[in-house]
């Protein structure tokens, strides 16, 4: 599997990664070769064979609806980069 | 060093609960090594001072007769991507830094409530990711039987800790051997338990279907009393089972007569060091004459294991990681524009690059025309491999295999090329695809000194085989009694 | 050319639980900032999802009641997208294995009457609320409505017309009311829906290009949004211009759709089955549980009200479009009060009240007791029509008790023949002249004469007694 620039300026958007220019061709060589060798699967009849998310027949694992009291909001804004005390904050994102 | 610290984690329980030693002593002589070993770099944060306060609340409590259990009072450490309330807990990131969690992970709450003593957060791979603990932004850790080689990883601080006497046990975890390489390559015992057997309630996600928590100690005994501590069904998990404590310590007999050892041809081929190889098969010898049997058989799904692992943690990686951002916890990057520049530069300078790598591959295979030939291959792969393991478990009760083809790397060694890296973990990847459990065990020395690991790996729920079979060959052999720290005073 | 426009529908419905989808969370609407959250609800490293039992009883129960196939083995996925009212940076949902598919929703406009089919319908999160502060120039995250349990339902293109759309969403709103699964308040975002448009020259088999169009809060808008897009598309390509496949926002103050394109909303959202979270599967036992428990629907109760309390189609048509109107209905009937009497009270004074007062049923604070009290004491004679509609006036706001309404009042019927005699001498005596004028032939008067008289007993006397006793005097 060839793997081009362009595809690295592609999943970089999707994972918010900007690699400067000269890491930006490493990591295409680099995932190139890895891509490469996650190829040999491909050797692997998989044909009827079902893909396996979970590795256990678990299921089913559900709670009751009840209501326990929300957390304390200084607790979990405490480790915001910025905050005021009711609200994470971000660069201007709605009107 | 202090005689105590030589003591197992058990050992050192025991002589807590006669009043021989207190944890306020123990915590100190503790504190001491830590110190004394400053050079291993195998903490990213100490708590010496709340470690001392909980010493002595402990000490009393066992004085009282309100703490029992057999670890009480014993200090431990904890890896840096288990969540501690209060304690900076980064992943040994630094798009983490400052990160104290509101709140406590289901095993630490369980430890506490039998008496655990932290020291503080032990070094790692950032986000796990990776075999040396060399990719850490607070810097390497150092192999405490050769400090210019890595300790393994990712749980190498945890792994050199407990080699170093820093701590007498720790708490690792393993996506693709993080527990069991580390232990490898640092000569203690580690055991990944079976997935689901451990609540990954509060262990920062790597990938989430192969993540598991579970011990770094001197031997299987300790492992067994750690693993007895913190199994069982936990509500805050949905993918924790419902399994009925078993007892796992008192269950070491070290009689393994009529257990069939098996021994896949293909674990032991090309690319394995012949000193390893002579090493982890000298331990079916061991096994024998306390009358096992050994069996050997093919296991033909090796060379798809690495494959098939990288892609599904990738995938799991690139979607666990998106969610720092610098928005609501963590470290925020300077200086942008806007929202979209805000992500970008927060994760593009607070990643290393092995996570960088990690999270791209992981976009890659996930990604609109690529998820039928990567993602779902690898899924169907996945379904091929634990099938393998359940044939294999059909003639044997327990499999030997090496934990690495070689002993530890020298440091810098590695991350210069990182498939050479990824191929190393052959060994324990396919294990966590298969979600059992897996133990690694010092079982020799090479001609440089350095520790080499044997692997021992049960059917799903078989921790006390596995356990069994591990203390039966260390009741006969002394590998995991040496000592770096003795080596070093001689 | 004459155009045919096609439409799809995807309705995101609130679930009435009391919990969030994954954690314990209240769900409560309102609340200040961030204090319905939890490490969960907030993605905290290391929190994990465990779903509530109600989330998935309510979206099957949804699926049986739009006639649709049940997935027994169905599973959550994550979308994967970055936006800061996601704090996970995906959003937990179904994309593989939905929970409900093919289903069908009958719908009728005019005397037409026509079936919708349901592409599928599955389980997801609700994501946060962004607020933009302009006095700091910053974006303010609120995570209270995040992981508020929603089920999609997705339609097949069937629409042809905004009032085929108006129907669908009603019968929709009604099913779901019925079922209990949510209360679909649209003003609340517990109903919201996007619509795909596309417009095609009538008679052609092909789609043509569409659009999705959201923030739709109203049936108004909806009907509105349908009409400029249908105009927009086809003036496009009557120009000879493409329609381009893109999501569009409706402005209801300019009345119109724009484009909410960005080049970094790549739509690349890299589904794949959620890790922490086992399968699910719903035994042949489960779901015959939760067939017996589906409610009696509007179609079949409208039938019903009419045969069984012989009410006209119109009223029980009326009564039962909303499940609130329902249960008032039949709980009112419950405590003894005559259903034609109750029938009528709802349909004239309580829908006026409504009006008057813009309030939804299910938002009035009278009860069914309280106006099964009123009909009862008009039945005992206790008190006449007219000072009911009054009680009914004052009581309705805040279900004051009618019975002590009228008693602090004085309002109680009077009942005695004497009294009324003595009132009406007097009124005789007072009107001498109206008197005259009724013997001159005038007979109006006589109204004019029981007017007073009611007056003068300041209308608590019973209408029909005050009438027979005028004209007996008129005649005696």
């Amino acid at each position: 599997m060839k793997i081009t620039t362009e595809m690295v300026d592609y999943i970089s958007v999707l994972s918010r990664l900007k690699l400067p220019q000269e890491e930006k061709e490493q990591m295409t060589g680099e995932l190139e070769r890895i891509i490469g060798y996650m190829d040999t699967l491909n050797a692997l009849d998989t044909g009827g064979v079902e893909p396996m998310s979970h590795v256990f027949p678990v299921k089913n694992v559900l709670r009751e609806d009840q209501v326990v009291p929300s957390f304390d909001r200084a607790e979990l804004l405490k480790n915001a980069p910025k905050a005021d005390e009711e609200a994470f904050l971000v660069p201007k994102t709605v009107e | 060093m202090k005689e105590i610290l030589n003591l197992t984690a058990l050992q050192l329980g025991a002589a807590i609960r006669k009043g021989e030693v207190s944890p306020v002593e123990a915590t100190r002589a503790a504190l001491e090594q830590i110190e004394e070993r400053k050079a291993d770099n195998a903490f990213t944060a100490l708590t010496a001072e709340t470690a001392l306060q909980r010493a002595e609340a402990v000490g009393k409590k066992i004085a009282a007769g309100e703490l029992t259990a057999p670890l009480a009072g014993v200090p431990l450490g904890i890896k840096d991507n288990i969540c501690t309330k209060g304690v900076s807990t980064t992943c040994a990131s630094k798009i983490l830094t400052g990160f104290e969690p509101p709140y406590d992970a289901t095993l630490v709450e369980k430890l506490d409530a039998l008496g655990a003593v932290s020291l503080g957060k032990l070094n790692m791979d950032e986000f796990a990711m990776g075999s040396t603990t060399e990719t850490s932004f607070y810097g390497p850790t150092h192999n405490p039987w050769d400090a210019g080689r890595v300790p393994g990883g990712s749980s190498g601080g945890a792994a050199a800790a407990v080699a170093a006497r820093s701590c007498w046990y720790a708490i690792g975890s393993d996506t693709g051997g993080s527990i069991r390489q580390p232990a490898a390559y640092c000569g203690v015992t580690g055991i990944k338990p079976t997935y689901g057997t451990v609540s990954r309630y509060g262990l920062i996600a790597y990938a989430s279907s192969l993540d598991q928590m579970g011990p770094l100690a001197r031997d299987a005994a300790d492992c067994a009393a750690v693993l007895d501590a913190v199994m069982g069904k936990d509500p805050r998990d949905g993918t924790s089972l419902d399994v009925p404590a078993v007892g796992l310590l008192s269950g070491l007999t070290g009689d393994v007569r009529g257990m069939k050892i098996g021994i896949p041809a293909d674990c032991f081929g090309d690319g394995l060091d012949p000193e390893v190889k002579k090493s982890v098969l000298a331990v079916a010898d061991v096994l024998k004459a306390r009358g096992a049997e050994l069996v050997e058989f093919t296991f033909p799904v090796m060379e798809y294991v690495v494959p098939t692992y990288y892609i599904i943690a990738a995938a799991e990686a690139s979607s666990n990681l998106s969610r720092f951002d610098g928005v609501k916890y963590g470290w925020r990057a300077e200086g942008y524009e806007d929202l979209t520049d805000l992500y970008s530069k927060t994760r593009t300078e607070g990643f290393g690059a092995e996570v960088k790598r990690r999270i791209l591959l992981g976009t890659f295979v996930l990604s609109s025309g690529y998820y039928d030939a990567y993602y779902k291959k690898a899924l169907q792969v996945k379904g091929l491999i634990k099938q393998a393991f359940d044939d294999a478990f059909g003639k044997c009760d327990l499999m030997l295999t090496p934990v690495a083809p070689t002993t530890a790397p020298k440091i810098g060694e590695s991350l210069s090329d990182p498939l050479q890296m990824y191929l190393s973990d052959i060994y324990t990847v396919s294990v966590n695809l298969a979600g059992l459990p897996g133990l690694s065990m010092p079982c020799g020395f090479d001609s440089k000194g350095m520790p080499i690991g044997a692997q021992l790996i049960g059917p799903a729920l078989g921790e006390a085989k596995v356990l069994n079979a591990a203390h039966a060959f260390q009741l006969d052999t002394d590998y995991h009694k040496q000592s770096p720290v003795e080596k070093e005073a001689r | 050319m004459t155009w045919e426009t096609v439409i799809g529908l995807e309705t995101h419905v609130e679930l009435a639980t009391k919990t969030k989808i994954f954690c314990s969370c209240t769900t409560e609407f309102g609340g200040a900032p961030n204090t319905h959250c939890c490490p969960v609800c907030t993605g905290m490293p290391g929190t994990l999802p465990v779903v509530n039992k109600k989330v998935v009883e309510f979206a099957a129960k949804a699926g049986l009641a739009l006639n649709c196939e049940i997935t027994r083995y169905n599973k959550f996925d994550r979308k994967n997208y970055f936006y800061p009212d996601l704090p996970k940076a995906y959003q937990v949902s179904q994309l593989y294995l939905p929970i409900a598919r093919n289903g069908r929703v009958s719908i009728q406009t005019g005397t037409e009457e026509k079936d919708i089919r349901i592409h599928e319908l599955h389980m997801e999160e609700d994501a946060g609320k962004l607020v933009h502060d302009p006095w700091i120039d910053q974006t303010k995250c609120d995570y209270n409505r995040c992981g508020v349990p929603l089920i999609e339902i997705v339609t097949e293109p069937d629409f042809r017309s905004a009032d085929e759309v108006i129907a669908y969403l009603e019968k929709l709103k009604s099913t779901l009311e019925y079922l209990g699964v949510s209360d679909c308040k649209m003003q609340e975002g517990s109903l919201r829906c996007d619509v795909n448009l596309s417009v095609r020259p009538a008679g052609s088999a092909e789609l043509g290009t569409r659009t999705e169009m959201k923030n739709l809060n109203s049936f108004k808008a909806i009907s509105r949004a349908i009409a400029y897009e249908t105009r927009r598309q086809i003036e496009l390509i009557e120009e000879g211009k493409r329609v381009i496949q893109e999501t569009r926002r409706w402005d209801d103050n300019k009345d119109a759709t724009f484009s909410m394109r960005s080049k970094e909303n790549a739509q690349d959202y890299r589904y794949f089955p959620e890790p922490d979270i086992p399968p699910l599967e719903l035994s042949e036992e489960y779901l015959d549980r939760l067939r017996s428990e589906q409610p009696e629907m509007a179609q079949a109760r409208k039938a019903r009200y009419q045969q069984q309390y012989g009410l006209p189609e119109y009223d029980a048509d009326i009564l039962t479009s909303q499940k609130a109107l329902v249960d008032f209905f039949e709980e009112t009937v419950a405590l003894g009060a005559p259903a034609k009497e109750v029938s009528n009270w709802m349909l004239g004074d309580m829908m006026r009240r409504l009006k008057d007062e813009e309030l939804e049923p299910k938002d009035m604070k009278l009860t069914p007791a309280n106006l099964a009290k009123l009909i009862r004491m008009i039945a005992d004679g206790r008190i006449n029509r007219n000072t009911a509609a009054k009680v009914f006036r004052a009581i309705f706001p805040d279900n004051a008790d009618a019975e002590e309404y009228v008693k602090a009042h004085g309002l109680e019927q009077v009942n005695d023949a004497g009294l009324v005699a003595q009132v009406v001498e007097q009124v005789f005596a007072a009107n001498a002249s109206a008197v005259a004028d009724f013997k001159a032939g005038n007979q109006k008067v006589m109204g004019f004469l029981v007017g007073q008289v009611m007056k003068e007993l300041k209308g608590k006397a019973d209408p029909k007694a005050v009438n027979q006793a005028v004209r007996e005097k008129l005649g005696g």
